[in-house]
């Protein structure tokens, strides 16, 4: 009835060499070591295909961008022929009533047996009319097709966090999945785009283990945002011996120094840049010399500058930092001190000139 | 604990001994550790934050703020191990040892004088009255200003701490929550730098309020920290 990866794989020329070359690839990457691609191996060759239903909400398709340029899993048209990918508004060849019957067959077909990929989030205002596709709101497209799915992806910062459409004040209440789905295992893979190879690593998990993968928290999985920028990054050794680029065009920027100072969220980052890098390993952010912008965190839009450590943070509707409000109370509170110290002398001088003897004030009670 | 019940002691006292023993020696010990940890956590903090100028020459050959974090994470679990002994303390001390864990929130007499006391901050009451402990102004600042800002400052602090430490630490298990709970590690770092200007903020005023009430309240305050016997001057 339905093809085995194996076989789509063959019938698109790719050679049985190719094919265990990916096999050992993916499982490095996996971190599971060589030892685990006969694995892959025999669980692609066997399996039949699990559909993928890609869905697009409010989003920039970014995520897709960054996905078909994965450079380890092979090349795009593997990737895309070993996903049974049966369904993406931007990449299908199908449209209109065709295209979203298909939606149909694949939920009744393979009922609790297909993953959906998210690809941004529902807006729920006005009954999510900021988001129409087919003629009705994406957030009950959304609803529907989860609702029978085995798991749910939930790709990039939009359909994780929310993202720029949700930052503040968020006008169409964009909604990350997880708060919108309930009741099903749901995988965040944050980023803004996600690392191509992050985004086919966990399908390639999912696929041959026919689990999802460890997730921490947050719902991410572990084995790619386990760690910070900060702790993989190879300009760390600058950051502990206290060598930072002050501005973009110092002796320190073309020495390669820590982006610390220029705001580098590196620190405060979970994502696997640092190790893995963008485009098939060519560079990344802050080896291209720019700091990390934070785009797999929560919120990272509202969180102030990219370009301050200390950023901004809107306590009293007022833009400000930590520092610049523990400054303005310190010298408040110093200065009140000062006054309190000045008028307690006079106080007293007075009592003392009044009474001849301060002393002897507290003894009369 | 109460100012009359404080007072009847403090004057019964004053006639024959003039002064009491109330900090035992592993309060004042602990208080001036933690004093000690606090300055070297606010200046390790700050340039953690906000990192000194680039040091000249090879990165092998330099370790600054590596230097600086260690001393901050330092001082950080020294502070934490004496937060909790402290906390045994309060358990197994005299009731002085009490009085900044907790607040006799439903005792009115207690609430009166803590206005009787922001009046006399305020110099609307002409005589100070004697306290054998921390005056109940006092003790609600220690109680929202230390301690609870103390925990709140330990429980974002280890959540940083487990960044480093790396998924699966004891700091991850134990305090990791903290991070998601806040909205990002980004907010994390911003509210510990902000709990620190507010426990600097504290530490002027505490200070500044001791050195007051030693001269102004005929009573000793500063020494008492140091020796654990409180003198009353007449």
């Amino acid at each position: 009835m339905t093809e085995t990866f194996y076989e789509v794989l063959r019938r698109q020329g790719i050679t049985r060499r190719s094919f265990l070359k990916f096999c050992s690839l993916t499982a490095t990457s996996l971190g599971l070591g060589t030892s685990a691609a006969p694995t892959i191996a025999h669980a692609l060759e066997n399996k039949p295909r699990t559909p993928v239903l890609w869905l697009h909400g409010l989003e920039c398709t970014c995520c897709s961008e960054s996905f078909i340029r994965s450079a380890h899993p092979l090349t795009k048209d593997v990737v895309l022929s070993m996903l049974s990918l049966d369904y993406d508004d931007t990449l299908m060849a199908a449209a209109g009533h065709q295209a979203e019957a298909i939606l149909d067959e694949v939920k009744k077909k393979y009922k609790g047996n297909y993953i959906v990929a998210v690809e941004g989030n529902p807006p729920l205002n006005e009954d999510g009319m900021f988001c129409i596709q087919g003629g009705r709101p994406f957030v009950e497209k959304l609803r529907e097709t989860c609702a029978d799915a085995k798991a749910i992806i939930s790709w990039g910062a939009c359909a994780s966090y929310g993202c720029v459409q949700a930052a503040k004040p968020n006008p169409t209440r964009a909604t990350p999945v997880h708060k919108v789905i309930t009741g099903k295992p749901i995988i965040n893979v944050p980023g803004c785009p996600p690392i191509a190879e992050v985004m086919t690593g966990v399908v390639t998990y999912m696929l041959t283990f026919d689990r999802i993968p460890e997730l921490d928290r947050q719902g991410r999985p572990k084995m790619f945002y386990g760690q910070r920028i900060h702790d993989k990054c190879y300009r760390r050794g600058h950051f502990d011996a206290g060598q930072f680029a002050e501005a973009w065009d110092d002796e320190g920027a073309r020495k390669g120094y820590c982006l610390y100072k220029m705001g580098c969220k590196g620190p405060t980052t979970y994502n696997a840049c640092s190790s893995m890098r963008w485009n098939g390993g060519v560079s990344w952010p802050v080896q291209s010399g720019h700091g990390c912008i934070g785009c797999s965190e929560d919120g990272f839009w509202d969180k102030g500058s990219f370009y301050d450590r200390v950023t901004s943070i809107t306590p009293f509707g007022a833009e400000s930092n930590a520092d610049s409000i523990g400054q303005a109370a310190a010298g408040t509170v110093g200065a009140a001190i000062a006054a309190h110290a000045a008028v307690t002398a006079l106080a007293r001088a007075r009592q003392s000139n009044a009474h001849g003897q301060p002393e002897k004030q507290g003894e009369n009670q | 604990m109460l100012s009359q019940q404080d007072m009847l002691e403090a004057e019964r006292h004053g006639k024959q001994v003039r002064s009491i023993y109330v900090y035992e020696a592993p309060v004042r010990l602990w208080h001036w550790i933690n004093a000690l940890c606090m300055v070297v956590l606010a200046v390790t903090g700050y340039f953690i934050g906000k990192p000194l100028p680039t040091v000249p020459g090879e990165a092998a050959e330099n370790f600054l703020l590596g230097y600086i974090r260690f001393a901050h994470f330092a001082a950080a679990y020294i502070f934490a191990v004496g937060l909790v002994g402290r906390v045994y303390w309060a358990f197994v001390g005299n009731h002085h040892a009490r009085q900044i864990f907790k607040l006799p929130i439903f005792n009115g007499q207690w609430w009166s004088e803590v206005f009787f006391e922001l009046r006399w901050y305020l110099f609307l009451e002409k005589t100070p009255k004697k306290y054998v402990g921390h005056n109940p102004m006092a003790q609600l600042m220690m109680f929202f200003f230390f301690t609870v800002l103390a925990i709140g400052m330990l429980f974002t602090g280890f959540a940083l701490y487990s960044e480093g430490a790396g998924v699966g630490s004891w700091q991850d298990s134990l305090f990791g929550w903290v991070i998601p709970a806040l909205g990002g590690s980004l907010q994390v770092h911003n509210v510990h730098r902000l709990g620190m200007w507010i426990m600097m903020t504290f530490a002027a005023i505490h200070i500044y309020a001791a050195i007051r009430e030693d001269i102004m309240s005929r009573q000793s305050l500063i020494s008492t920290m140091i020796s654990g016997w409180r003198m009353f001057k007449d």
